[in-house]
């Protein structure tokens, strides 16, 4: 079988890979060494969670450590694929969008659109989100369905230690900008992951679960969540598919309705806010293109419309769990037994 | 006076600025038929700045402009037809009419974009600079902004940022005395935004952006450095428009015959012509030569611009990415 | 005396740690016998049917229909004799508060593939059982040790059996240098070099059928017998548009249809099946090996080599699917061979008929 490596050390031995195969790829980010300039070691943290820990030795010179300055090291990195470089920088928490989001959103993204279809922007920027750490409303969020809002940008939440790799190395192969959205909660699960190289294509949901009486439709973290919903449910006698978008743009709506128009019922499953979400876009989508198969509304199961709380008895009532997903799809169900 | 220019690099220069001056000069007359859409911010007045800076790069330098960019992409050699086909909307420009005044770009010639949003260019070079130091070639970059820029959080990360990694980049502060129509003395807090330089343990300087000699030579020396390793400056160019902060502003905040007394008395065109004509560096019939042939261009830019045909609607789907399943 | 005996997840191959059932095929309350199917289970490599270990009746049905439960974990309670329902809520009980997963720790301290360098390329293969005569099983196109995970342990029980990763498939290293059948060959002859083993009986699937056989050709003296299982190198045709389109494919949707034709039953097709085969797909290099390979084979339906010449100088055993859809049943026709046809079963014949393909070619290695 496979070797077993987690989630992060996939993440890292994607890096190594395309840093030794690409002399073009480099890393720069806040603590990605750790350690630059100090009286410790050069790469004392390798990441603020030690996810690119020991690369500095690998790739001297390419592991940048970068001052806490979220526009100026972000638009260097963007400035820098613009020059023919493939840079990784790694915006710690996605919270600190709010520093950087100009470069990202404003230059990054339009590039190549602005300047008629000759600019390439290969920029991967990693960043860890979600819930669960109790590092409260500023080191928590999601903002995935704002990435995904945004023409030019490719947005991927790679739920598992395969996926990570084989999205991360597509990503930093991949021409366009990209935003590689990390779970802080999936770094240390572990999984089945080839030692060879391999990219994962965007565009293609993953059907985790095949299932013939409800389709889930989740991503990141949430997958999980939904695959133990989907197990506790079927012993209850219901059959739930469930399908793992892996990247939110570009969005497979072939899968999603491919599976809709089997089941007839849906359920999306986002951890992020409610609101012009992609729990709302997926939603709309069925709606407008599958409307006919659907036996009964659809369901949705995400955060509340706050920000992410810090007191665990607050967090865990915050993040969508099993048991309200078994709730929404019941509801479902019962919703439209006469249908069944 | 002396320089160690030759002729033709003097002709260059000439040529640059007299290209930049008339095309915004016609874009100021074109702009007022309403046949061009959304809004143009002229760089009449301020040619020397960007005549000087360039006069030291080739292609593989790389420089981000912004608002205020006609002037930064001519002289950095990005071509005068496409640019006015682009101001005017059209497929045939630069950017295929997709971007317009305000997002002009030419990576091929080391134009990394005119830009919408006041101080991004400037990490935007910062990165460029680290491409080339990665890379390992003595390519140097260099971002222009003007003093409304000079108060923005990019730049003073970027600059940080470019001490701190020991780029080959160059600050051009381009202090034209209004950040839209509020006025540097006010919005600028310390006496010069060179001042600023040491803050982020590079040099600064401040110099008359009315003079091309002062510009030539103070660039020359910041790229210097920065090409031989030694990392970044910061340079002020003190220098004015002529026009409003886009066509139609009618710069009310501005004092009566300011801009009329700095035409007569401080024009950069017309110190350039008369230093180098006295000095018996270039003839007026050399820089006569050059104002006719640069009348020709625009002329001739103007007419197949606006002869040109617009973008297709196919073309608002193309170009989002490079590739999209 | 009355028994309450556990029916409990099996686990079938190297990797299974835990199937969905799927379907039960009996009732609580009916008599079984040993042998019997009782429940079928998805694994994530194939579907299966579970088979009563032992005779009794089926009292109570534990696992529901689409859950999905680790190996060991309790499917069902058989009472031989009388019991009550609180001595069967009892055992279940207790079962359950015992039960612990093995949380793959079991696959640690079990028998894994070995890795080597093996003539200047990396190769895996997979050992069971020892003694006799060893036994080398060699895959078919895209396919890898794991093929063999319903009939390898089987046969090991009366010998050593290797299964290994052809050059360019599972674990071996994908980079191939002509991507010819002799390529294949001599890696399995390295193999049997690095393993000191002067001589073995071959099986193998489909083209791997037709690396036996040409391994045979290069060097008879080491081949002791032939198992040839869907074999390509035994007739003319082969389904072209199968390759083409398998080759091609580059998403789940596209490779169901060619991974669909390899079954009788297309509902052995499983996600995790189609899922394994796009990771494998997606591996560097694999793309160019496979496309080396299927032009080394054979060009639109036609295949590129006659090997049955070689057939008659060693004992040889035909097993196909009267099903088969890449390969024709009918190529097993006048063989110099021992064959077996079983009926309803396709190309993956090995899988779909494990057990009389097990039964069928130990009896015929105890004979060679």
């Amino acid at each position: 079988m496979a070797r077993k490596i987690s989630y992060q050390q996939a993440i890292n031995e994607a890096l190594a890979q395309e840093m030794r195969r690409d002399s073009t790829v480099f890393i720069i980010g806040e603590d990605v060494a750790g350690g630059a300039g100090a009286p410790g070691e050069d790469d004392a943290w390798g990441g603020v969670l030690g996810v690119t820990k020991g690369l500095y030795h690998q790739f001297p010179g390419r592991v940048l450590d970068a001052p806490l300055s979220e526009i100026g090291y972000v638009g260097a990195a963007v400035g820098a694929a613009t020059q023919g470089l493939r840079p990784v920088c790694e915006l710690m928490f996605v919270d600190f969008a709010g520093c950087c989001l100009d470069q990202i959103l404003n230059q990054a993204a339009k590039f190549r659109y602005m300047f008629g279809g000759k600019a390439v922007t290969p920029l991967v920027m990693r960043t860890m989100y979600g819930a669960g750490l109790r590092a409260a409303a500023q080191h928590s969020q999601m903002l995935t369905s704002l990435w995904t809002h945004i023409p030019g940008l490719k947005v991927v939440c790679p739920a598992t230690p395969y996926d990570a790799k084989g999205l991360l190395i597509q990503a930093i192969r991949d021409n366009d900008p990209v935003i590689f959205c990390e779970h802080k909660l999936l770094y240390s699960m572990q999984g089945e992951v080839p030692e060879e190289v391999y990219t994962v294509p965007f565009g293609e949901a993953n059907f985790v679960r095949d299932g013939d009486d409800i389709t889930l439709v989740t991503y990141g973290r949430m997958v999980h969540v939904a695959l133990e919903a989907a197990n506790n449910l079927a012993r209850q006698g219901i059959d739930c598919e469930v399908l793992d978008l892996r990247t939110t743009s570009p969005l497979d709506e072939d899968s999603i309705l491919e599976s809709v128009e089997k089941t007839g019922r849906l359920v999306v499953i986002d951890e992020a806010n409610p609101r012009c979400s992609m729990a709302t876009d997926i939603s709309a989508l069925v709606a407008q293109k599958a409307f006919a198969a659907l036996k009964g509304p659809i369901e949705m199961v995400t955060a509340p419309h706050t920000p992410v709380p810090f007191s665990d008895a607050l967090e865990d009532l915050y993040i969508p769990d099993a048991a309200k997903i078994e709730a929404a799809v019941r509801k479902v169900i019962e919703g439209t037994r006469s249908a069944a | 006076m002396s320089t160690h220019l030759s002729p033709e690099q003097l002709l260059h220069a000439y040529e640059v600025m007299r290209t930049i001056r008339v095309f915004e000069e016609r874009l100021h007359v074109e702009f007022a038929t309403g046949e061009i859409p959304g809004f143009v911010h002229l760089y009449a007045g301020e040619e020397a700045s960007a005549a000087g800076v360039m006069a030291h790069l080739r292609h593989s330098d790389c420089i981000a402009s912004n608002h205020r960019g006609h002037g930064h992409c001519i002289a950095k050699g990005v071509d005068v037809y496409g640019m006015m086909a682009e101001i005017y909307g059209k497929k045939t420009g630069v950017c295929g009419g997709k971007g317009g005044s305000m997002h002009i770009a030419d990576l091929e010639k080391g134009m990394l974009g005119a830009n919408g949003i006041v101080g991004a260019g400037a990490p935007l070079v910062a990165g460029a600079a680290l491409a080339a130091k990665i890379k390992g070639t003595d390519d140097v970059a260099i971002v222009f902004f003007g003093d409304g820029g000079s108060n923005e959080g990019a730049v003073f990360e970027a600059m940080n940022l470019a001490s701190v990694m020991n780029l080959p980049c160059i600050f051009v502060a381009e202090n034209n005395g209004y950040a839209e129509a509020t006025a540097s003395n006010w919005s600028v807090a310390c006496d010069h935004i060179a001042d600023r330089a040491a803050g982020f343990g590079m040099p600064g300087v401040t110099i008359d952006g009315f003079d091309y000699f002062a510009v030539h030579e103070a660039a020359g020396a910041a790229i210097e450095r920065a090409r031989s390793g030694q990392g970044p400056s910061l340079i002020e160019v003190k220098l004015s428009r002529y026009y409003g902060h886009f066509e139609g502003d009618a710069q009310t905040y501005r004092a009566p015959d300011e801009v009329k007394n700095l035409r007569e008395q401080r024009d950069c065109l017309m110190q350039f012509r008369n230093k180098t004509t006295r000095a018996g560096l270039l003839s007026p019939e050399q820089l006569d030569a050059i104002d006719a042939r640069v009348a020709d261009l625009i002329e001739d830019a103007v007419v197949r611009a606006k002869a040109a045909p617009k973008p297709q609607p196919a073309d608002l789907l193309s170009d989002v990415y490079v590739s999209y399943p | 005396m009355s028994q309450i005996l556990t029916l409990t997840m099996p686990k079938w191959g190297l990797s299974m740690t835990e199937g969905r059932v799927d379907t039960w095929l009996r009732q609580e309350g009916d008599e079984i016998n040993t042998g019997d199917e009782i429940l079928d289970v998805e694994t994530d490599k194939i579907n299966g049917t579970v088979e009563a270990p032992f005779s009794g009746t089926l009292r109570r049905l534990v696992a529901q229909p689409d859950e999905t439960l680790p190996v060991g974990a309790l499917l069902a309670v058989v009472v031989q004799g009388e019991a009550d329902e609180a001595e069967i809520d009892a055992v279940v009980q207790r079962f359950q508060a015992e039960f612990v997963a093995a949380e793959g720790s079991e696959q640690a301290t079990g028998p894994v593939p070995q890795k080597a360098d093996v003539g200047g390329r990396l190769l895996r293969w997979f050992e069971l059982g020892e003694g006799g005569t060893p036994l080398v099983l060699v895959h078919g196109f895209a396919g890898d040790l794991n093929n063999w995970l319903f009939n390898h342990p089987a046969l090991a029980a009366e010998r050593r059996v290797i299964a290994l990763d052809l050059p360019g498939h599972g674990e071996s290293a994908k980079a191939l240098q002509r991507g010819d059948l002799d390529e294949l060959s001599q890696a399995v002859l390295a193999l049997l070099d690095h393993l000191d083993i002067p001589r073995a009986h071959l099986a193998g699937h489909s083209m791997g059928g037709a690396v036996c056989l040409n391994l045979a050709r290069l060097a008879p003296q080491r081949v002791a017998s032939l198992g040839l299982v869907a074999s390509v190198g035994l007739g003319e045709t082969i389904n072209g548009q199968y390759l083409q389109s398998f080759v091609a494919a580059a998403n789940r949707n596209a490779l169901k249809a060619p991974m669909t034709q390899l079954f009788a039953d297309p509902g052995l097709v499983t996600r995790q099946m189609l899922e394994d085969m796009l990771r494998f797909k997606r591996l560097e290099g694999v793309q160019q090996a496979l496309e080396q390979l299927s032009a080394a084979l054979a060009e639109g339906d036609r295949q590129r080599h006659d090997l049955r010449a070689v057939l008659g100088q060693h004992p040889a055993l035909v097993l196909w699917g009267s099903e088969d859809a890449i390969i024709p049943a009918s190529h097993s026709d006048g063989l110099d061979a021992e064959v077996l046809l079983v009926p309803g079963a396709g190309h993956m014949v090995q899988m779909e008929a494990a057990e009389q393909v097990n039964q069928r070619l130990a009896e015929f290695l105890r004979k060679h």
